[in-house]
């Protein structure tokens, strides 16, 4: 997460900073911010695509593509477009649970 | 008499009037709406905490977007409204909801349904589309109206219709860097020779001045290209595209904006059972109502974008009538010359949609071009060849039995974003009409919800 993120805050960056754990790494984003923001101001991936497995950075921002799900510990999905960012938030960008391989490539 | 039960799904523009002439009527509809706050993606509210004023968030738009705000906030206490809630199928009168952060389903029967689901972005696949920093024009819009983000440090916007050219000069104003607007039709010179200029001056009037606005700030425009391909391993590094006198040309960039318009959200329609029809301009098949909205399905009412796509003030429009509709066939009175000055404007709003599409055309030709290694079905990696080999070795030249045999539209987002694309893929390669390959069946839920079983207490 050192990296420059994809996306830049042109706007509205006086808002109260929140801390939130992505991958075991803090994370700050800011209150209001969505989740996808916060780990995309912070990086430039978001998770990798089961089938070809190259990183995603989310796609339509508005629920429909369902291309920004990621997780929490317990294996709970969080669609990162359309959730909030709170305190304390753990996320994972790859899933807790063991995965099949799908392609063989 | 017992009142009739009023479902809205969709908060947006035709939402909002559809509950607003409800409660007019003294009843007290249900609102259902995925989003946090009432508004729609064109209206789309800043969350609580953020401090820019509407003329910045919605431009020339800003008094549409303030008066149906305003609206939607003066029906607090005379509406059910139920934010962040996912409507995931309607069957046997009743819509089925999930909460968006997770929780109890829930159900509401109606005896009256509005829907208006509004629209997503139409795109059309091309080598590279899904390198991550590729977004539609629809998101890099609701990353600054919504997160007062830009979707990278050097942007490129690619595409076609009224969003392109907002999109970037919204971007150059807020201070984000435009690389280049690539367009797909060759707006400006189009735009000047076309015979429907009248149905659609304001929409091309507001398109020329943010060209122009573009321009004076020596911003790239390129007009009449063929995207070829993004390039990045990881994430976006640049575009390459054929310009309108066939050289290929790059540009230096981290993130791309891109799509041809809107299509319709037409899922819960369809599980509602309404009646489908094909629309040729956009190659989407929309399900069918009369002048007021309503479908073939008694009780179900069509409204806005997700009906047909004419855009926000149309919708309202729509919005507006479909509820007297819903009222006047329950037996309450309504304002019959309003219901007429109504369906007048719809009219002409079915006018503009067609000129609109005409001035923007969705480059379906671009499809037949494609290489076979393009991924076409973003979700499961399913490729343009892997379509062609469904219609041609396979035979299958039917969307839902190509789905069956490929998976083109089986991942997570249900074929929102491959189904059309995939439909004339498989005509194409069929040597038929697009039509011809009909269109991905609505599957419940519309969009992923979480299941959970529990272990029974002993």
């Amino acid at each position: 997460m050192s990296e420059r993120g994809q996306f830049r805050r042109v706007a509205e960056t006086g808002r109260r900073p929140v801390r939130l754990r992505v991958d075991g790494e803090a994370v700050e984003a800011l209150d209001g911010d969505t989740v996808l923001v916060a780990l995309l101001t912070a990086g430039r991936r978001l998770r990798d695509n089961e089938f070809e497995r190259r990183p995603r950075a989310g796609f339509c921002l508005m629920g429909a593509c369902q291309d920004c799900w990621i997780w929490r510990p317990d294996g709970g999905r969080v669609r990162a477009c359309s959730t909030p960012v709170a305190d304390g938030m753990d996320l994972l960008t790859r899933s807790p649970l063991e995965q099949w391989s799908i392609r063989a490539s | 008499m017992v009142d009739p039960r009023i479902v809205i799904v969709g908060a947006g523009p035709a939402g909002t009037r559809a509950a607003e002439t409800v409660v007019r009527h003294g009843l007290r509809p249900v609102v259902l709406d995925e989003a946090p706050q009432s508004g729609g993606q064109i209206y789309r509210r800043q969350p609580p905490g953020f401090s820019r004023d509407a003329k910045v968030l919605y431009g020339f738009e800003a008094g549409r977007a303030g008066r149906l705000h305003a609206a939607f906030d003066a029906l607090a206490g005379k509406v059910e409204h139920h934010p962040g809630t996912l409507v995931w199928t309607v069957r046997d009168g009743a819509v089925h909801t999930a909460p968006a952060d997770g929780g109890a389903v829930g159900r509401f029967p109606y005896d009256a349904l509005v829907l208006a689901t509004g629209a997503c972005d139409r795109v059309i696949p091309f080598p590279g589309w899904t390198t991550a920093g590729v977004y539609t024009l629809g998101a890099a819009q609701v990353a600054l109206k919504y997160q007062a983000c830009a979707i990278g440090g050097r942007v490129v916007f690619l595409g076609t219709g009224p969003l392109l050219y907002l999109v970037a000069y919204q971007y150059a104003k807020a201070g984000a860097e435009v690389a280049a607007v690539l367009d797909t039709t060759g707006f400006a010179a189009k735009a000047m020779a076309l015979p429907k200029l009248l149905a659609v001056l304001p929409a091309l009037a507001k398109g020329l001045y943010y060209l122009g606005w573009l321009r004076s700030r020596g911003i790239a425009i390129h007009e009449g290209v063929v995207p070829v391909r993004v390039d990045g391993a990881d994430a976006v590094e640049g575009v390459v595209f054929r310009s309108a006198s066939g050289e290929e040309r790059r540009i230096a960039c981290d993130a791309v904006g891109f799509g041809y318009g809107l299509q319709s959200e037409t899922q819960l329609a369809d599980l509602a059972g309404c009646r489908f029809a094909y629309e040729p301009q956009s190659r989407q098949w929309l399900p069918e109502a009369d002048a007021d909205g309503r479908s073939d399905v008694a009780g179900v009412y069509l409204a806005g974008d997700g009906r047909r796509v004419r855009g926000a003030d149309f919708a309202e429009m729509a919005g507006e009538l479909a509820a007297l509709a819903a009222l006047g066939d329950r037996g309450i009175a309504v304002d019959q010359a309003r219901m007429a000055a109504l369906r007048r404007g719809l009219d002409r709003g079915l006018r503009w949609g067609q000129a609109l599409q005409a001035v923007f055309p969705v480059p379906h030709h671009f499809l037949a071009d494609l290489p076979s290694e393009t991924v076409l079905c973003r979700c499961e990696g399913v490729t343009v060849g892997d379509a062609r080999r469904a219609a041609d070795d396979l035979d299958a030249r039917e969307i839902n039995r190509a789905k069956a045999l490929s998976r083109i539209g089986m991942g997570r987002c249900q074929g929102r974003y491959c189904g059309l694309s995939a439909a004339t893929i498989l005509a194409d390669t069929a040597g038929e009409k697009p039509e011809t390959a009909m269109r991905i069946r609505g599957q419940a839920p519309v969009k992923p919800v979480p299941l959970r079983t529990e272990e029974a207490a002993s």
